[in-house]
């Protein structure tokens, strides 16, 4: 795989500012969540990206309605740049009718079809398999849509992770493996889970490229993106993007991650994706001040009102524990 | 009378006609490409549907479960092949976890129409790991279905209603059936409607309860019952989840006596869901304890002489039989 280019796919200064809005609201999405739970009104099943969400945006930004992606469940923001509305999702996160799940489970365990997301189970991994064969369809139609599919390092020790890459290998198909690398399986960090330093290694042995790329910077994860895709769509085949990067809250808000130092949150914490973004921004004129003051009342708006939703919104009906269990 | 089919024969034509009639139709799994299955069951599909509709897999079960979850969310309907039903436990949790609660965790907006065909049963010098009728794992899990066909007419025709149904479907078919049952078969659109048990021999004096393999000496038992003067009735279940209650309760209604038989290890078996839903709903009808006749909670062993003492057989089912007529 040839060195990222970080010029290559231009973005108007009018996508550079989606981009950061995007940066924006789901990290104050994410942030009011943990917030919520703190407060007792959303009981549990939050697992915040704070930190790691410039490789949703990277990833997700520019995806096409008949892509699909498969997320992990970090990646809250995903739901939303494909289309969810902030008020389902917040609904679906307090368990409500409402909610994508009707109130069945919380959190990513829910996916919307006719958006291209996929939700997944708890076990992580489980949702390769099912990328792969999202992906196989599009091979059949030979259509040039993509599926994007993510997954933690941890999850890369899985035995559904090595048997989805390999069939994506066999098979040529249109997929992304998008690797979040958080340095934590819950507690577990890296070098206890693997003996290699780059999960990116181990798409060498599926027989297609792996690339280890910077995951705080979201125009590194854009560009790294749109190459991978760009080859995906004229039937180039799979490619996997490591993202190297660190959550600063615990596996969920109910960890309070003492498995790890001061110092290296405070090392993380400086590498924000956020205040780079912004630096850059600010450097080509294209953010000034009064832009950032209207883009963060946006967000807040947004998440207050889908607070406001949630909050009100009507609990399942005590039936709806037994029904939709078969079409 | 039309033509017959062996079983064998009777699921490649259901395969056929299915994948005939809808497009959307593939079958996947180990060997099942150009070699035609372990079995020989997928034999000239591949000449006939190409290798983009009969695609041959690694060893990855998960994923061939996974993949077929991911392609029936695009509308695809996948037929997937586990090489032995023994091989199911490595597909289990894309299966119990990912399939089976994927339309209650979507709010009921999405569905997920894939069969899987599991070879399954013994008495066939198989061993341990060849011999396995795993399906109570499955009747104890909402969200799919299971039959277990023990007819040529049945194996065509609730392969074809699994395939047109839009849940996930667990087949199970008979190794040991599948060259030796032989019949008519259903003809153009006629299937066997899931869910629907038969009455395989009337009678008035006990119910045997039974299904696939366990059909035929459970038959073999009744009519030696019959000469001596006691009337048994063989009910095929067909489906096991979910079961016909109502044609087992008309049954235990008029025999008041009821026999389980199943070629499955007993400790939960279905036998001991029937023995206590009947218990539960029809206990007023009852002359007598419900009986089964199973195998021992062991092992399929390889050896012959082992095997044949654990397999019941139309002589431990007229004993067990007797027992029964006596209370």
């Amino acid at each position: 795989m040839p060195p990222i280019k970080r010029t290559k796919f231009k973005l108007t200064p009018a996508q550079l500012l989606d981009m950061f809005y995007w940066l924006k609201l789901i990290r104050g999405f994410d942030e009011r969540l943990s917030i919520l739970v703190r407060q007792g009104k959303v009981r549990s099943g939050v697992y915040t990206g704070i930190g790691q969400e410039a490789i949703v945006v990277g990833t997700c930004f520019g995806l096409r309605k008949d892509d699909y992606i498969c997320p992990l469940h970090r990646d809250l923001g995903s739901f939303l740049m494909k289309g969810v509305e902030p008020r389902a999702m917040m609904a679906q996160m307090f368990g409500k009718a409402t909610g994508l799940s009707k109130g069945r489970d919380s959190a990513l365990h829910s996916g919307v079809s006719e958006l291209g997301i996929f939700g997944n189970t708890s076990m992580l991994g489980a949702n390769l398999p099912v990328a792969a064969g999202l992906a196989l369809t599009y091979r059949m139609e030979q259509t040039d849509a993509v599926v994007v599919a993510y997954f933690g390092e941890g999850a890369s020790n899985v035995g559904d992770f090595h048997e989805a890459l390999n069939f994506a290998g066999v098979q040529r198909l249109p997929i992304l493996f998008i690797c979040e690398n958080n340095q934590y399986a819950y507690s577990v960090p890296i070098e206890k889970s693997m003996a290699i330093d780059d999960v990116a290694d181990r798409a060498r042995g599926y027989g297609f490229d792996g690339v280890a790329i910077n995951g705080n910077d979201v125009l590194a994860v854009y560009q790294a993106t749109q190459g991978a895709l760009t080859r995906a769509r004229s039937g180039e085949g799979p490619t996997l993007i490591e993202c190297k990067t660190y959550r600063w809250h615990g596996h969920s808000e109910h960890d309070k991650a003492f498995y790890r130092t001061d110092e290296e949150l405070a090392m993380w914490k400086s590498r924000d994706p956020i205040p780079t973004f912004t630096t850059y921004l600010r450097t080509r004129t294209v953010l000034d001040g009064a832009k950032l003051k209207e883009i963060e009342a946006r967000v807040a708006a947004v998440i207050d009102d889908a607070v406001d939703y949630a909050m009100n919104a009507p609990d399942p009906r005590v039936e709806d524990a037994v029904t939709d269990l078969y079409a | 009378m039309s033509k017959e089919l062996s079983y064998l024969e009777a699921i490649r034509e259901a395969l056929v006609e299915e994948m005939r009639r809808e497009p959307k139709v593939f079958v996947l799994g180990e060997d099942v490409g150009a070699y035609g299955g372990a079995f020989g069951v997928t034999q000239g599909l591949f000449e006939e549907f190409g290798e983009m509709r009969v695609i041959d897999t690694p060893i990855s079960e998960s994923l061939i479960v996974g993949a077929s979850i991911g392609a029936s969310l695009r509308g695809y309907r996948p037929v997937a092949e586990m090489q032995f039903a023994d091989f199911i436990s490595c597909g289990f949790d894309q299966i119990v976890n990912q399939a089976a609660t994927l339309r209650y965790r979507y709010g009921g907006r999405a569905s997920v129409p894939i069969v899987i065909r599991a070879p399954s049963g013994g008495n066939v010098g198989g061993g341990l790991y060849h011999s396995q009728n795993p399906e109570a794992w499955f009747i104890h899990r909402p969200g799919v279905k299971v039959v277990a066909p023990s007819t040529a007419w049945d194996a065509k025709g609730l392969l074809k209603a699994a395939i047109q149904d839009d849940n996930p479907v667990i087949y199970f078919e008979h190794k040991y059936l599948y060259r030796r049952a032989k019949g008519p078969v259903p003809e153009g659109d006629e299937t066997v409607p899931l869910g629907v048990a038969a009455i395989r021999r009337e009678g008035r004096d006990a119910t045997v309860l039974t299904y696939a393999a366990m059909v035929t000496p459970s038959l073999e038992a009744a009519d030696r019952l019959s000469k001596e003067g006691v009337e048994v009735e063989v009910i095929d279940l067909r489906t096991l989840l979910p079961y016909d209650k109502n044609a087992i309760f008309a049954s235990v209604e008029k025999t008041n006596h009821v026999l389980i038989v199943h070629e499955d290890t007993r400790t939960l078996g279905v036998g001991a869901e029937l023995s206590a839903v009947i218990m539960e709903e029809r206990f007023e009808s009852l002359d007598a304890p419900v009986m089964r006749v199973t195998y021992p909670d062991t092992h399929p062993p390889f050896s012959h002489v082992l095997e044949q003492a654990c397999l019941p057989n139309a002589d431990t089912i007229t004993e067990a039989l007797r027992k029964l007529a006596a209370y």
